[in-house]
């Protein structure tokens, strides 16, 4: 359950690399790492893989839409605006989501989240999450042309 | 942690002379042991706390440190406001005023054993825990303002215990100047469905058994015997709590640059306490304080609901209420001095020494109870606070074991069927929504809280007092 490839692949048509999620470690609580072939794809993964701390993702159906916007100075505080406002929709909602489309523009974020409200018994939620943080938090292209958007998450 | 990099000042006390653009010392309260095992991080994030604006006489970091955001986990540092001082939103935490109260039910272990099942079957279905989980509490916005502003002191004119409970939690269960205006709309929804909720992650309620005595008298004073249960509640501010958290930290991050404080870390963000964002900051995390007083204060009239059904002699009275995750305006000495200074404690708890004028009077000859957690099968301590504590660190202590193992490698090493199972045939039932949560919560993926309480009393910060195996856990 640390990393997985995604269905969607926007990356693959670019580089090579599949677009894709993983974990990475802090003594406390936990990171999510997203790589994918543009900073957007990169979002979506790194937003997978907080979903990924609570339950596994292929279990959450994308049955309903949210959508929300955010904007910051920069594409790292975007990043930490973006998860938080998954976030506030999860803990508001009661819901789980499993897919993301995002599209940044001049430092504005469109979201569109699908899920499904939270079934303790099928998604056994291993726990919620309190936000997204500023520690290790790093967004950047690399030299492959793919980007990685990262930030440990307080659980 | 790398041991050449600090000065033995004691076999529980290590020290770093201010370089670079530290401002004062760090200093480490832990034994040779805990100090090797300790992340580099915590040397890098409690040498950067030192290095900001109007900290007074050293960083401080607690046995149990590990690394956080911006501050150690296990982290204090004080603030002086009229030298310029700051508050940093990562000093406090997400969790804002997250704690620990215990209650005494005057139950022995073997009449919590007649009705073991029953009990926990019980306390699992009338105290939401878990993702997803919703009270049953619902407030309109006049009763959120009341509860921001009131805290434990709103849940009881509500019914929700007794005016003694005020007694036994700190400030009298009430963060004064908690500004209601300056909590978001969007922190106030996050609450609306979770009052009375435990939450998830490290949070539980747990039953146990004093197994251990170390220091009768003040067990006595804390009305606390070989063979009596507890009942302990390890929660915070829930969903109000971090959104101001997640909120401020975003707003500080920014607005730092602006101050012109150097930040060595984006994490440590923090205002000029006597600044706009500062008092609003303030006064937002008072009342995410007082939304964790009020919330700990209903979860604990559920569970003497609980009792009363199963138990009808038992009365649970409180023993204690502490917070680890907070910035309080305090008095302390400085060189001789009183001064008022802006304390943060994160992952730390507030330890006062006996002659506190602040402790209710049965306490105040022995100290304040500091309730330390531990894991679900490990077990948690009863410490007292220790005159000596106040030189040592603002008279603050260690708040719990810390994780040892990450919570991905623990879901990797246990499955949370054999903890759960493990932990029964050990005579501790275990119930969580959960059993992914509770493989990431396995005892194993914490550290012993034994060498954690040890070093704690060996560098006079707290002293032993009881020691509480669990009965029955109920896990978020």
């Amino acid at each position: 359950m640390a990393s997985s490839s995604s269905p969607r692949n926007r990356a693959s048509n670019i580089t090579g690399v599949p677009a894709h999620w993983e974990h990475f470690e802090h003594d406390a609580d936990i990171g999510v790492r997203g790589v994918g072939g543009d900073p957007a794809t990169a979002f979506e993964q790194a937003a997978i893989a907080m979903t990924a701390v609570i339950a596994d993702p292929a279990d959450v159906r994308p049955l309903h839409r949210v959508r929300f916007d955010c904007s910051a100075p920069d594409l790292e505080l975007l990043l930490v605006d973006f998860l938080n406002g998954v976030v506030f929709e999860m803990a508001t909602r009661k819901m789980l989501f499993s897919r993301f489309d995002v599209g940044i523009e001049d430092a504005t974020l469109r979201a569109t989240a699908y899920g499904e409200a939270v079934d303790v018994g099928r998604h056994q939620p291993a726990a919620e999450i309190k936000g997204a943080t500023l520690t290790a938090l790093d967004v950047h292209g690399r030299e492959d042309g793919t980007w990685v958007a990262q930030c440990v998450v307080d659980v | 942690m790398d041991l050449t990099r600090l000065q033995r000042v004691s076999d529980f006390q290590w020290r770093i002379e201010p370089e670079g653009a530290m401002r004062v010392p760090a200093v480490i309260y832990a034994d040779e042991a805990l100090v090797s095992d300790m992340d580099d991080k915590v040397y890098e994030q409690v040498t950067n706390v030192a290095t900001l604006p109007g900290i007074v006489r050293a960083s401080y970091a607690m046995p149990d440190a590990h690394w956080g955001y911006g501050f150690p986990i296990g982290g204090v540092a004080a603030f002086d406001a009229d030298e310029g001082g700051v508050i940093s939103a990562g000093g406090v935490g997400f969790d804002i005023s997250c704690g620990v109260r215990s209650m005494l039910t005057g139950l022995p272990r073997a009449r919590i054993e007649e009705r073991k099942q029953a009990l926990a079957n019980a306390l699992f279905e009338n105290i939401p825990v878990g993702m997803g989980s919703k009270g049953e509490i619902r407030l309109d916005d006049t009763e959120m303002d009341a509860m921001l502003s009131g805290g434990a002191v709103w849940a009881v004119e509500r019914g929700y215990g007794t005016a003694e409970d005020l007694e036994r939690i700190e400030e009298g269960g009430r963060a004064t100047d908690a500004k209601v205006p300056f909590v978001s709309d969007k922190a106030r929804k996050r609450q609306r469905r979770e009052m009375g909720t435990l939450g998830s992650g490290n949070h539980y309620l747990e039953v146990q058994e004093v197994t251990e005595i170390y220091d009768e008298p003040t067990a006595e004073a804390y009305g606390l015997g070989i063979g009596n249960c507890l009942v302990t509640i390890h929660c915070g501010s829930r969903g109000l709590g971090h959104q101001i958290g997640t909120e401020f930290l975003r707003e500080m991050a920014v607005a730092a640059a602006e101050f012109g404080i150097a930040l060595p870390d984006r994490e440590l963000a923090c205002a000029p306490i006597k600044s706009e964002v500062g008092e609003r900051y303030l006064g937002a995390m008072r009342a995410g304080i007082n939304c964790a007083l009020a919330n700990r204060q209903i979860i604990s009239h559920l569970t003497r609901g609980v009792f009363a059904e199963l138990f009808p002699e038992a009365r649970l009275e409180l023993l204690f209420d502490v917070s680890h995750n907070t910035c309080k305006l305090e008095e302390h000495a400085i060189d001789g001095k009183p001064r008022r200074l802006y304390i943060h404690r994160k992952g730390a708890t507030r330890a006062f020494g006996p002659d506190n004028k602040t402790l209710p009077a049965p306490l105040r000859a022995v100290g304040q109870p500091v309730l330390i957690g531990g894991s679900m099968g490990t077990g948690s301590y009863v410490l007292a606070g220790m005159k000596e504590g106040e030189a040592r660190a603002f008279s603050s202590a260690c708040h719990g074991a810390g994780r040892r193992m990450s919570r991905s490698k623990a879901y990797r090493t246990w499955g949370g069927r054999q903890v759960v199972d493990e932990l029964a045939s050990r005579g501790i039932i275990v119930r969580a929504p959960s059993s992914r949560g509770v493989a990431e919560e396995a005892p194993g993926a914490y550290k012993d809280v034994t060498a954690v309480v040890e070093a704690a009393e060996r560098a006079c910060l707290a002293r032993k007092v009881a020691k509480l195996a669990p009965v029955v856990c109920i896990k978020g």
